[in-house]
């Protein structure tokens, strides 16, 4: 029997709450982070992605205290991500209730750190997180710096060298779909599901349960991460997975 | 107020398992103090990230032995999660040989990927079918989703099986022998399912 698909709220931390913008930029208030994890948790979503999107551009660590407050009320898996530039933070992160950390632009500088995680803290708890542009020319390139920083690297390349090094989970976000409600990049989804063996998450784009259908069918993702349309529609992770599930997807109901 | 016992191995996230053993109306308490287990009542030895790295730990502060010693002694309720249910088994596969607590005979060996879609780690929720006798799965029925993040699976003999998993060609999602239980997943990440399971465990 195949592996169900999941449906992942992502929230998005800045400052003292939770934004939501468009192409990383552009953010607009959402409300407040403990008051969106109390609800996803009564309405059981399958898991949650939770992002300090200032830490690393501020150079600050992650926010042990927030994450220790947050995760107390989240009786669901919670991937922690944003500032994580050693393994004492992931370290501390799991310490304090996340189950997964991502890492990003500290693993493009040192991509030895999803090894040293992988190794201390087990290969499932290491989401290496790609955040994607796809250029005038077609040619996707990886970003840094929370969609700042060009580095020059392929996605495909990059996916298969962080699996190498011992990532349990790639979270694939496409910086130019982001927030525009447009659908994922299909393509790019797809590459890097045929490069990895690991479970591959689709991120950024997602305006409708269509699209989400659209990615696992043919992008073969094996999550679906969304934020916008949770944040500023109608639409629920609930409603998500009963339209995937009349279109034939194994989902949790 | 049942008291729990959370065994720390010092390599996992314990504040998830110590809040939902409170949600679940248990008095938990985390230790690594290995005359604490020994004295305890109900025990609950959680784990996640390596095998190795784990029983080193539990050797390193003598509570390896203190676990055999409490559970050959007295039969009080234990539950092995995740990694501290493969704690349980005889020996691990994972990175080479490294000896388990031998608390049911078995072997931790990778899962291996039997169809498209299987990807490994397997990560997600996943239906269980327990025996039918399952006092864990109490309320609970076949078929139920509970939340797996793992790489290496427990082999083990079909009678220690107490519920199993269909995917990745099937395996073994819980393992009980007597009062000594184990599951696979993760009764505190799995919201309402996995707090009827913790309070399953709680009433034994």
């Amino acid at each position: 029997m195949t592996v169900k698909i999941r449906v992942m709220p992502t929230l998005l931390f800045r400052d003292v709450g939770l934004v939501k913008g468009v192409g990383f930029d552009s953010w607009r208030r959402t409300g407040s982070a403990l008051q969106a994890i109390k609800v996803y948790n009564m309405r059981e979503v399958d898991e949650l992605v939770f992002l300090d999107i200032r830490a690393t551009p501020d150079g600050r660590a992650p926010d042990f205290a927030q994450v220790d407050e947050l995760a107390d009320e989240c009786f669901m898996p919670m991937t922690v991500g944003g500032g994580v530039r050693n393994p004492d933070h992931i370290g501390g992160l799991l310490a304090v209730g996340a189950d997964k950390v991502a890492i990003n632009t500290a693993a493009l500088a040192r991509p030895k750190l999803i090894e040293e995680g992988a190794l201390r803290y087990g290969a499932q708890c290491i989401v290496v997180s790609i955040d994607v542009m796809r250029h005038a020319d077609g040619r996707a390139e990886v970003l840094s710096d929370c969609g700042k920083k060009p580095t020059g690297r392929d996605p495909v390349e990059w996916a298969r060298e962080a699996e190498a090094l011992g990532a349990g989970e790639i979270l694939l976000t496409s910086v130019g779909r982001d927030g525009t409600f447009s659908g994922y990049d299909v393509p790019l989804t797809r590459a890097v599901v045929d490069a990895v063996g690991i479970p591959v998450i689709a991120s950024g784009g997602c305006g409708s349960y269509q699209h989400m259908a659209e990615v696992l069918r043919d992008g073969k993702a094996d999550a679906v991460a969304a934020a916008s349309i949770f944040h500023f529609t109608e639409q629920t992770p609930r409603q998500a997975k009963v339209y995937l599930k009349e279109q034939g997807f194994n989902v949790r109901l | 107020m049942t008291a729990v016992v959370i065994v720390n191995s010092g390599v996992c996230n314990l504040d998830s398992i110590r809040r939902a053993v409170e949600e679940c109306g248990g008095h938990p308490l985390v230790t690594d103090d290995p005359r604490v287990v020994e004295g305890a009542d109900r025990v609950i030895l959680p784990g996640v990230g390596s095998f190795a790295a784990a029983m080193q730990a539990l050797n390193a502060t003598g509570l390896a032995a203190g676990l055999r010693n409490l559970l050959a002694r007295r039969e009080i309720p234990f539950l092995g999660i995740c990694l501290g249910m493969q704690l349980m088994a005889t020996r691990s596969h994972e990175f080479g040989l490294t000896e388990g607590l031998d608390l049911i005979p078995g072997e931790i060996v990778p899962l291996r990927s039997t169809q498209a879609g299987e990807r490994i780690p397997h990560m997600g929720w996943n239906e269980t079918y327990p025996q039918p006798e399952a006092t864990l799965w109490r309320q609970l029925p076949a078929g139920t989703d509970f939340y797996f993040v793992h790489s290496y699976h427990y082999e083990c003999a079909g009678g220690d099986v107490l519920a199993t998993c269909p995917s990745y060609g099937g395996f073994t999602a819980a393992v009980q022998r007597g009062h000594m239980m184990g599951v696979q997943f993760h009764p505190e990440k799995s919201q309402k399912a996995g707090f009827q399971l913790l309070r399953n465990f709680l009433a034994l």
